[in-house]
């Protein structure tokens, strides 16, 4: 059976499961119903010019998840940032992990999705938000049928999340495939600040694809730091939308960083509802092999005197393909908006390839936008520099290549994580270098 | 005579709104409006056409059958309906003239009030010229200087009579004709263009030129120009369009092929002015352009245009870089005013090793106009030390009007070196104030700004086209001081 046949016949079952508010209900079957008549997005789709996920859709995966599972601590805490105190939200084959995760409703609510779908007292924070800024295409209208589970955080007004917020998908490889579709809503009060880090992690080689996705939400002056960690396993395929509603003098920062997976691609949207907002986009992306790794963002100026920055870098060896498709949208009312986009990508192998997309869509005149965009390759003298006072060539060219991706890090604010990711930089250049220079 | 003052100018201006805007009464023989393969026969049949071309017009009809209208671009219009355009109108005066003493008077009043006096032009500018009204050919000067160095340089029909072996071979190479809708159209129905051929190591002595004109009401305008550098040598073709101030809208759908073979070099210029529409956005010309060029080894073909007219432009001039070493280059001036829209740009194919392409773009909105620009810069996984550098500015003039970019890279050789940037921006009030300052008041001094915004552009135009362009920019954006 074709997934869409088996995804639209499961609904029904999956209702019946967890149909108990009929506020979400209505958003549900809407949702799925608009799932029906679009399908899954195709080459033709201008957005997926680049991305083809037919190879990918051909698996057969398991909807859910037939069994619960359980991981040891022990075997899982590599993929954790053990070396800080955080709350944790975990879940296994997309359920649950109660031993795993560490919540709280202590001053402010970080805990699950399904909790906060069927408690009454979450009921008028979901009626605000959620779904509020969910586009509605094919898959995010997919996960939004299927929404149930994921992470849950709501922080009122003038907090400050004093731990930040790990957020991690195990699948465990006990189905054959499977598919996930985690739900997140993040919402975050006036003054308050937070910062998350969310992960996807498959423990097994078998195919998992998970279509996610997580709402935002900045209110007045609220500071959210997100940090995305995308190294997973070479059968595993991500697709992660994320929309970002802002409030004036928001400070929203997203960092993505992609290492691993399959099929990787990412859909950013922020909007900026209000003034002085500031957005800040960054990204690394460092592939080999066969892998696809898609950065799809979207920044939308909507009220005047904000800003926004965009800093992607790309690093693509042997077959990998890398696709960047940035778009800044800056409306009749945004005056005196400062848009920059930059997206430098560095070519290592012949069989690599890179394809491109910045965009600029500008209807006010008092603005200041640019974009830039590169390929090319490591600086020969540079190289000849590192050579000639005997670094060897594999680590002068990942010394190299870590100075190409330096400030898109230089911005991470947790010094554990930044440790973390440059460790994953440096297994993934395949030295044994720290890059503490 | 009282002194000529800068509200003269002024007023000059407001009232100059489409000066090209008349309507020649000639007497002309158009076809009846609609398309069907009876009208493809008559078409061919009346340019006295061989076989092979008739058979290729049918062929091109019936792809264009199977084809849809594109719809991915960013302008909004309301479609042709292909069934009530004529497809061929010539104005009447047949036979063929011999010498330009017998052109219809009226037609050499026409081109009195274009500015382009055929026979002081063949004293003065030493241009050659092939003049197109409503897609006919109907004067070709200095054709004899041109012989004398092995050039041709004539009509496309006049081409196809009495250089079949060289059309035959290169008509369709580079624009095949299943390559979009309109090119396949234009395939079917083209009535008229330039055709020019510089043998093995000429440089054409003088700069060779079409001028192009709508004339009649509720025709299509098909003209198909090809242009063929043989090896080593250098050609520098200029192009030129106007048409009568309408209130429906008039559709122009050209197609030009250029081949460069090894170490030719060709050098093409346009300046559109096609009829915008009016201030209220009624009317005008929809320009839907297929052109594109072929470079051999070392070859080097370049781009420049100024696009001040038409409602809705939709141009994207293309190198095909298939010999290693081979250059591509574009330079482009777009300007949009009131409704006008414009989504153009380039595609730079890379395909040889060391070749080089370079973009420059320029877009200028003001009013309530859209400007795009879309590019594609592909580098083949073959194309070794592939290089390209583009840059699109866009300048904004009023919080109506939308400046837009869609560039698309696609690299899949390690050896590539590619660059892009982007700016928009607005004219500051520091840069209008200094000129304020100095004596010199707005409208001027956002003349002064534009062009020097453009200059990188202009200074690629050959020079008698490149003072007529910077007019039309003043032109174009006459009143849009924001």
């Amino acid at each position: 059976m074709e997934l869409k046949e088996k995804l639209l016949s499961s609904f029904l079952a999956f209702e019946n499961q967890v149909d108990v508010d009929t506020y979400v209900h209505d958003i549900r079957s809407n949702a799925i119903k608009a799932f029906e008549t679009k399908g899954f997005p195709n080459k033709k789709d201008e957005a997926w010019k680049y991305t083809s996920l037919n190879k990918i859709l051909k698996e057969d995966y398991s909807v859910f998840s037939k069994e619960e599972n359980a991981l040891e601590y022990s075997d899982v805490k590599k993929y954790f940032i053990h070396d800080i105190d955080s709350y944790k939200i975990i879940f296994i084959d997309g359920k649950y992990s109660s031993h795993l995760s560490e919540t709280t409703h202590e001053g402010m609510d970080v805990c699950l999705m399904s909790a906060a779908l069927t408690k009454p007292k979450y009921r008028l924070v979901i009626e605000n938000y959620f779904n509020k800024i969910a586009k509605d295409d094919s898959l995010a209208s997919l996960n939004t049928a299927f929404s149930h589970e994921g992470a849950f955080i709501n922080i009122p007004k003038n907090k400050l999340a004093e731990k930040p917020i790990q957020i991690i998908h195990f699948s465990t490889g006990n189905e054959a495939a499977l598919m996930l579709q985690p739900r997140n809503l993040i919402v975050v009060g006036e003054n308050s600040h937070v910062q998350i880090i969310e992960r996807h992690q498959s423990l097994t080689s078998n195919p998992v694809l998970t279509n996610s996705v997580t709402e935002i939400f900045a209110n007045k002056r609220a500071i959210v730091d997100y940090y995305k960690v995308q190294n997973d396993e070479q059968n595993a395929s991500l697709i992660d939308n994320t929309y970002i509603n802002q409030k004036q003098q928001s400070h929203v920062s997203l960092h993505t960083f992609s290492f691993g997976g399959k099929l990787t691609r990412n859909n950013l949207n922020f909007y900026q509802n209000g003034e002085r907002i500031d957005s800040t986009l960054k990204g690394v992306t460092i592939i080999g092999d066969k892998q696809h790794v898609d950065h799809n963002t979207l920044v939308h100026h909507i009220e005047p005197n904000c800003e926004s920055h965009q800093d992607y870098k790309g690093i693509f060896g042997d077959n990998s393909t890398g696709v960047f498709n940035g778009k800044v949208v800056v409306e009749k009312e945004a005056q005196k908006t400062n848009a920059f986009q930059a997206n430098n990508n560095i070519l290592v192998s012949d069989k690599a390839s890179i394809n491109t997309k910045p965009q600029l869509e500008i209807f006010a005149d008092d603005v200041k936008c640019s974009h830039g965009c590169t390929i090319g390759q490591l600086d020969e003298s540079a190289m000849f520099y590192l050579r000639s006072r005997g670094i060897p060539e594999k680590e002068a060219k990942a010394l190299l290549m870590y100075a190409f991706a330096n400030n898109v890090l230089e911005s991470v604010k947790i010094p554990q994580l930044k440790k973390r990711i440059t460790k994953l930089i440096a297994n993934k250049l395949g030295v044994n270098i720290g890059f503490d220079l | 005579m009282s002194k000529y003052t800068e509200d003269d100018l002024r007023e000059e201006l407001k009232t100059k709104e489409y000066e090209y805007g008349f309507y020649t009464d000639i007497e002309s023989e158009t076809f009846p409006v609609g398309l069907n393969e009876d009208i493809v026969r008559a078409i061919s049949k009346k340019k006295e056409e061989p076989e092979w071309m008739t058979e290729w017009r049918l062929e091109a009809f019936k792809v264009w059958k199977e084809m849809i209208e594109p719809e991915w671009a960013n302008v909004h219009y309301e479609k042709p309906d292909f069934q009530a355009i004529s497809y061929y109108s010539a104005p009447n005066s047949k036979p063929k003239y011999d010498s330009i003493d017998e052109v219809d008077p009226e037609l050499l009043a026409t081109f009195e009030k274009l500015g382009i006096s055929l026979d002081e032009q063949k004293k003065l500018a030493g241009v050659a010229m092939d003049v197109v009204v409503d897609s006919v050919s109907v004067a070709t000067t200095f054709k004899k200087t041109l012989a004398e160095k092995g050039i041709i340089f004539c009509s496309i029909s006049e081409a196809i009579k009495e250089h079949p072996e060289l059309v035959k071979k290169h008509i369709g190479t580079v624009v095949p004709r299943t390559d979009n809708f309109y090119a396949a159209l234009n395939s079917a129905v083209f009535s008229d263009g330039s055709f020019c051929y510089i043998p093995k190591g000429v440089r054409c002595p003088m700069e060779l030129s079409t001028y192009f004109r709508i004339n009649q009401a509720g025709t299509g305008q098909f003209e198909r120009t090809l242009v063929i550098a043989d090896e080593g040598s250098y050609v520098s073709y200029l192009e030129g369009c106007t048409a009568p101030s309408r209130d429906e809208n008039q559709l122009h759908a050209a197609v030009v092929e250029l081949i460069a073979l090894d170490d030719a070099e060709i050098k093409y210029s346009t300046v559109q002015n096609w009829y915008p529409g009016n201030a209220e956005g009624k009317g005008g010309v929809f320009n839907f352009v297929t052109k594109r060029g072929l470079c051999e080894t070392n070859a080097k073909i370049s781009w420049t245009q100024v696009e001040t007219g038409s409602a809705v432009t939709w141009k994207y001039p293309s190198c095909v870089l298939k010999g290693n070493n081979s250059v591509g280059e574009f330079y482009s001036i777009a300007v949009t005013n009131n409704f006008q829209q414009a989504d153009t740009g380039t595609k730079m194919i890379h395909l040889g090793k060391n070749t080089k392409s370079t973009i420059i773009s320029k877009g200028i909105s003001a009013g309530k106009s859209q400007n795009s620009y879309r590019g594609l810069v592909q580098i083949n996984s073959r194309a070794d030390n592939a290089r390209n550098f583009s840059q699109c500015d866009s300048l904004l003039m009023g919080n109506e009007c939308g400046a837009h970019t869609f560039p698309y890279i696609e690299a899949k050789n390690k050896t590539a070196q590619i660059e892009h940037e982007a700016t928009t921006s607005k004219i500051g009030e520091d840069q209008i104030f200094y000129c304020n300052q100095r004596g010199i008041d707005t409208e001027k001094a956002i003349a002064l700004i534009v062009n020097g915004f453009s200059k990188e552009v202009l200074n690629k135009l050959p020079m008698e086209f490149a003072v007529e362009a910077q007019k039309l920019l003043e032109i174009s954006l006459e009143g849009s001081v924001g």
